[in-house]
């Protein structure tokens, strides 16, 4: 009995250092949040809701609207998704069904090693290869097919909204492909059977069986990608031109949050002026774990099977 | 009458041509036809006459080759890997593996049922109605009769009939599984084939089933592959036993389970292995 309650205390210390340990983690969430909250208080004090809808950013005159960077932040993820969903599921499709099996592993591993380049490598190539091959190759002819709508005014200079979102459909191809592989790969064979047995042909296959059981894995997938276009900085910060405006139109220079937050710190001298970034970090921060989370959940649901119904959605 | 398969286990002599068991008029014929997942031998010189309108269930112990069989019925094996086969396969006379052969046009010639119910996570409506929509088989007029009367033949319509827009998923396992035969039957297939439709279900359930194919024959051509011998005696009009591979035996059910002329079969069928 002795030997057995002195294992039972062991036991008992070991599991409470480890639990300590455990709880460290997600506490480091609620801390950082504490802090970037109570950083911002002068700031939400100050300018109260109004910071989400102005766009004046005067550290001078003290007067800070955050608009231009919320507006640039949600362009650039969402031009990036324009272009990278298209691509990233086409590869996992490609991977998943139609691939010959000895390409499989070796495309998904470059694929993913395309994640694991540096940010800021992504922006300066973004500077010295991305932005002149637009220059030269896609923006004359996109500005002459469709330079009558107000997403293509004004002159084309490089650093733009549409150098930012290329650059970033190319950085979150690797996760959305990733996760969207895994999803199809989890679609159980007897689906594809399914279909395949009633005469559909490969693609129909996919098309209408197995694209649909996953539907909630891949809508995860594509919003794991907005997550991280949303939070990235330096390769965004190095091509989008940092402009506290607004403009439809992708050849002008934009501003993100992440961005704002990189260049100005080292410049913001006044309190005022480190509330208000801290009010964009903590705006950055809040709007990037809700936009995770979903995404998680979404998986979750596939992978534990749960998705059958995916009446959910 | 029965006869012995020939093969390399049967010993007996070959003969040109499987004979029909029966009057009725062969749909399938299976003639000398082997089948390799990659280097392993599935199946050995499988020769066999599967008469129209009849149900003919395939019997024998696990990994014996007889869902091998039923999947190679319908080409599902195109997709496995260092697959191959030889011998041939003819449907109404013609080889399913003639070169030209239109693939997806013989799967809807042949629909199959599955061991556990797949249903698409569509409304039950959607998933009878993928078949004809895919194919192109009904104008969008018709399309709701179609799915009624596939419904109805599958013994499925008067439980489901106020619950068309509810997921497929959403019915229980007997109902998903009638479900899954009345999406392959609204493609108005000749040949159903089934895959031990009924291991994944209760008795009641198994009943069920069972009362359709006999209903459903009337109409169409049924193999089905089980593990119930119960299941073979009661519904199958002929009754083929695979070992190892090889067809040991084909014939009438009720010649196969009273009078079997292999000593395996008769070794199989009153349980002394298996």
């Amino acid at each position: 009995m002795t030997s057995l309650l002195g294992r039972d205390r062991s036991d008992r210390v070991y599991r409470r250092v480890l639990t300590g340990f455990a709880l460290i983690l997600p506490s480091l969430i609620l801390i950082i949040l504490g802090v970037l909250f109570f950083n911002a208080l002068p700031a939400l004090e100050r300018f109260g809701p109004s910071f989400l809808w102005t766009s004046t950013w005067d550290p001078v005159a003290e007067v800070y609207g955050a608009a231009p960077m919320i507006f640039g932040t949600l362009a650039s993820s969402m031009l990036a998704l324009l272009i990278a969903v298209p691509l990233a599921l086409s590869v996992a499709i490609f991977l998943t069904e139609f691939s010959p099996r000895w390409l499989r592993q070796p495309v998904a591993f470059l694929v993913e090693l395309l994640a694991a380049i540096p940010s800021v490598v992504y922006g300066m190539w973004g500077i010295f290869v991305l932005i002149p091959f637009l220059r030269s190759y896609v923006v004359p002819p996109l500005k002459a097919l469709f330079g009558w709508t107000p997403f293509l005014q004004g002159v084309f200079y490089g650093n733009s909204l549409l150098a930012g979102g290329v650059i970033l459909a190319i950085m979150v191809v690797p996760y959305i492909a990733a996760v969207s592989r895994e999803v199809l790969l989890a679609v159980p064979a007897s689906q594809r059977e399914a279909a395949l047995a009633m005469g559909a042909t490969r693609w129909e296959a996919v098309r209408s069986a197995v694209l649909p059981y996953g539907r909630a894995g891949l809508i995860g997938a594509v919003i794991l990608g907005l997550g991280r276009a949303l939070g990235e900085t330096m390769a965004v910060t190095m091509v989008i031109g940092n402009r506290h405006d607004i403009s439809l139109s992708l050849l002008q220079p934009a501003y993100t949050m992440a961005a704002a937050i990189a260049n100005e710190f080292s410049e913001a001298t006044t309190a005022t002026y480190q509330s208000a970034l801290m009010e964009v970090g903590l705006l950055l921060f809040v709007l990037t774990v809700t936009v995770n989370a979903i995404a998680r959940i979404l998986i979750w649901r596939v992978a534990r099977g749960a998705a059958v119904g995916s009446k959910a959605l | 009458m029965g006869r012995r398969a020939d093969g390399p286990m049967g010993g007996t002599a070959r003969e040109e041509r499987p004979v029909s068991p029966s009057a009725h008029p062969p749909v399938l014929e299976s003639q000398a036809y082997s089948f390799w997942y990659g280097p392993t031998q599935a199946l050995h010189d499988v020769s066999c006459a599967i008469p129209r309108n009849a149900i003919t269930a395939l019997i024998g112990p696990s990994g014996c080759g007889k869902t091998t069989f039923l999947r190679s019925i319908n080409r599902l094996h195109d997709l496995t890997p260092g697959a191959r086969h030889e011998g041939d396969i003819l449907l109404d006379g013609g080889s399913i593996f003639a070169p030209g052969t239109d693939v997806v046009a013989l799967r809807r010639r042949i629909g199959m049922v599955f061991q556990r119910p797949n249903p698409f996570p569509k409304p039950v409506y959607d998933n009878v109605a993928y078949g004809p929509r895919l194919n192109g088989l009904a104008p969008a007029g018709e399309l709701p009769d179609r799915v009624e009367r596939a419904l109805r033949q599958a013994a499925l319509w008067d439980e489901v009939s106020d619950r068309l827009r509810e997921p497929g998923t959403a019915l229980s396992g007997g109902q998903q599984q009638r479900l899954c035969i009345a999406r392959a039957l609204a493609n108005e297939p000749e040949v159903l084939l089934m895959d031990e439709p009924c291991s994944a279900l209760d008795p009641i359930a198994t009943q069920r089933i069972e009362e359709l194919l006999v209903e459903l024959k009337q109409t169409y051509t049924i193999v089905i592959v089980t593990h119930n011998m119960q299941q073979a005696a009661r519904v199958a009009d002929y009754t083929g036993f695979f070992y190892v591979g090889n067809l040991v035996e084909f014939g009438a059910t009720q010649q196969v389970f009273t009078r079997p002329v292999d000593e395996r079969t008769e070794a199989y069928i009153t349980g002394r292995f298996g």
